[in-house]
């Protein structure tokens, strides 16, 4: 389906640069960035905070069947990395063969293209992880 | 609480090509209609379950399409929508309207057509259950999703590739006495673990397949029951929780919290525990899923899901019959529908008419889930 463009430039603060947010309150920090702290409410002051960008494979798959968008790019390994700051994130691992994939490899992040919007012809940019 | 099953109605699970989206959810209305033998005037209203009408059909308006359709105007008619969860609240829904007070007899319903669009969009709609930004944007599709939990609760506990296989097995041997399932056939461990690969380790046999169907039931209230029948099933408790819409924000990649709060929820509404319950439907859209269903339900130990399936405890015949209608696995799993179509079953089961797959129960249980574990729905049921 066709998307506009602010439906992408609102995120790319942190598809780009992994800027997440961190809970001046609580001092939690989010990944995906969050508008309000779900531990503080009403009482949380989030702030930006930029993730290093390293990280351990918790879980992985390597995907064979894809959605539209995504069929140039199987199979392809997307993996739940678990950051030393605290939170998880979803991403695709690259720049390795799939059998070396293992729970508990570590990881950093590369700036990558991540999809092909056919109908709007954009092209879409954001972290992938590979073996650090 | 008691809320009264007085009629159910399916239309046979499959690719309905001949048929529309409209038609389908009719024809399971009129078969739950005559079921309860009453008529459409008889009714106050209609809640209907579905996921994506906008996405699989192109028809958005859902609720007034049917109440139309079904020649029910001016019956006031909602639509509720939570992913593959959309079945299970719809029917919830109905209940809490009726304890309300506000309606008597009421009919709530699912409703999924999934075949009129080609793979590659029905994947993608899938995975609009997950969180769009920051899942799917990324390239994840909702099998991979629950691979990733499969992957995590192998590594954790020791549950094999062979186990999840034998729900599947299970499954579709329960499916062959089922005259609505969409595969009533057998297949072996070794069907699931040679075929294709969708995401690592989960093939093509592990996941639901795509859909066409729908399903309804007629709900009353307990005092106006007993004009209808003379011997209804009572759903006797409900329990609704979400969960974070993302996998990577759980707690724990390997439990679903959701499962666990919503049963927490219906058990104690219903004075029941897991022990009292004698059948169950689970959400098994993918094998893992019967495996994290069974745990969060606590019919065993968190853990100890896929040991249970491979020592039979879960087959008609062991302690605790699970998927008796072949489940989303082998029944089919029209998104919308699953989770009526789920309350359908039980209610056979406790009515005595599930003839080949019958189970000697009085009490019994339906889960059912969107998304990853983003909504879960759980009802207990026993026999009047
Ligand atoms: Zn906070």
């Amino acid at each position: 389906m066709g998307s506009n463009i602010p439906r992408f430039w609102r995120n790319l603060k942190s598809r780009y640069n992994l800027i997440g947010t961190k809970c001046a309150n609580c001092k939690e920090i989010h990944f995906p960035p969050r508008h309000f702290c779900p531990k503080c409410r009403r009482l949380s002051k989030l702030e930006d905070f930029k993730l290093e960008g390293r990280g351990k494979i918790e879980t992985y798959t390597v995907i064979h069947t894809p959605m539209d968008g995504f069929e140039g790019q199987i199979p392809y390994v997307l993996a739940i990395v678990k950051m030393p700051e605290g939170p998880r994130l979803t991403t695709q691992i690259v720049d390795c063969e799939i059998e070396e994939v293992k729970i508990g490899m570590k990881v950093k992040s590369v700036f990558r293209k991540i999809q092909e919007d056919g109908e709007a012809g954009l092209i879409h940019y954001g972290y992938k992880f590979k073996p650090a | 609480m008691k809320v009264a099953i007085i009629g159910v109605g399916l239309t046979k699970f499959g690719e309905l090509w001949d048929s529309s989206f409209s038609q389908i959810f009719v024809e399971a209305g009129i078969n739950a209609l005559k079921d309860a033998n009453i008529e459409g005037k008889d009714l106050e209203a209609i809640f209907v379950g579905n996921m994506s009408g906008g996405r699989f059909v192109d028809q958005e308006h859902v609720s007034g399409l049917i109440a139309d359709h079904a020649g029910l105007n001016p019956l006031p008619s909602t639509r509720i929508e939570a992913a593959c969860a959309s079945g299970g609240l719809a029917l919830r829904q109905g209940i809490m309207s009726i304890l309300s007070g506000f309606h008597d007899v009421v009919v709530a319903g699912g409703v999924e057509k999934m075949t009129d669009v080609l793979t590659g969009q029905t994947t993608h709609t899938l995975a609009t259950a997950a969180d769009s930004e920051w899942e799917t944007f990324l390239g994840t599709t909702f099998p991979g999703l629950y691979a990733m939990m499969a992957r995590k609760h192998m590594e954790e506990f020791g549950t094999t590739r062979e186990q999840m296989a034998m729900v599947a097995v299970k499954n579709h041997a329960n499916a062959r006495h089922n005259p609505y399932a969409q595969y009533p056939f057998e297949i072996t461990v070794d069907d699931v673990l040679n075929s294709p690969m969708v995401a690592d380790p989960l093939r093509l046999l592990d996941c639901s397949p795509i859909t066409d169907g729908a399903a309804c039931v007629i709900l009353a209230s307990e005092k106006r029951a007993k004009e209808f029948t003379d011997s209804p099933v009572y759903i006797t408790g409900s329990g609704q929780a979400s969960g974070t819409i993302s996998l990577h924000s759980r707690k724990r990649l390997s439990v679903v919290d959701s499962t666990i709060n919503a049963s927490r929820e219906a058990y104690k509404r219903a004075g029941l525990g897991p022990k009292d319950i004698q059948v169950a439907e689970v959400h098994d859209a993918f094998t893992i899923g019967e495996i994290l269903g069974i745990e969060g339900l606590g019919f065993v130990e968190i853990g100890a899901g896929g040991k249970a399936t491979e020592d039979g405890i879960t087959q008609i015949g062991g302690k605790i019959p699970v998927n008796t209608s072949g489940g989303l696995k082998a029944k089919g799993h029209p998104v919308g529908a699953t989770g009526v179509a789920q309350a359908v079953e039980i209610t056979l089961q406790l009515r005595g008419e599930a003839k080949g797959r019958q189970t000697d129960a009085d009490i019994g249980l339906t889960h059912n889930v969107g998304g990853s574990g983003g909504t879960a729905v759980v009802h207990t049921y026993e026999k009047g």
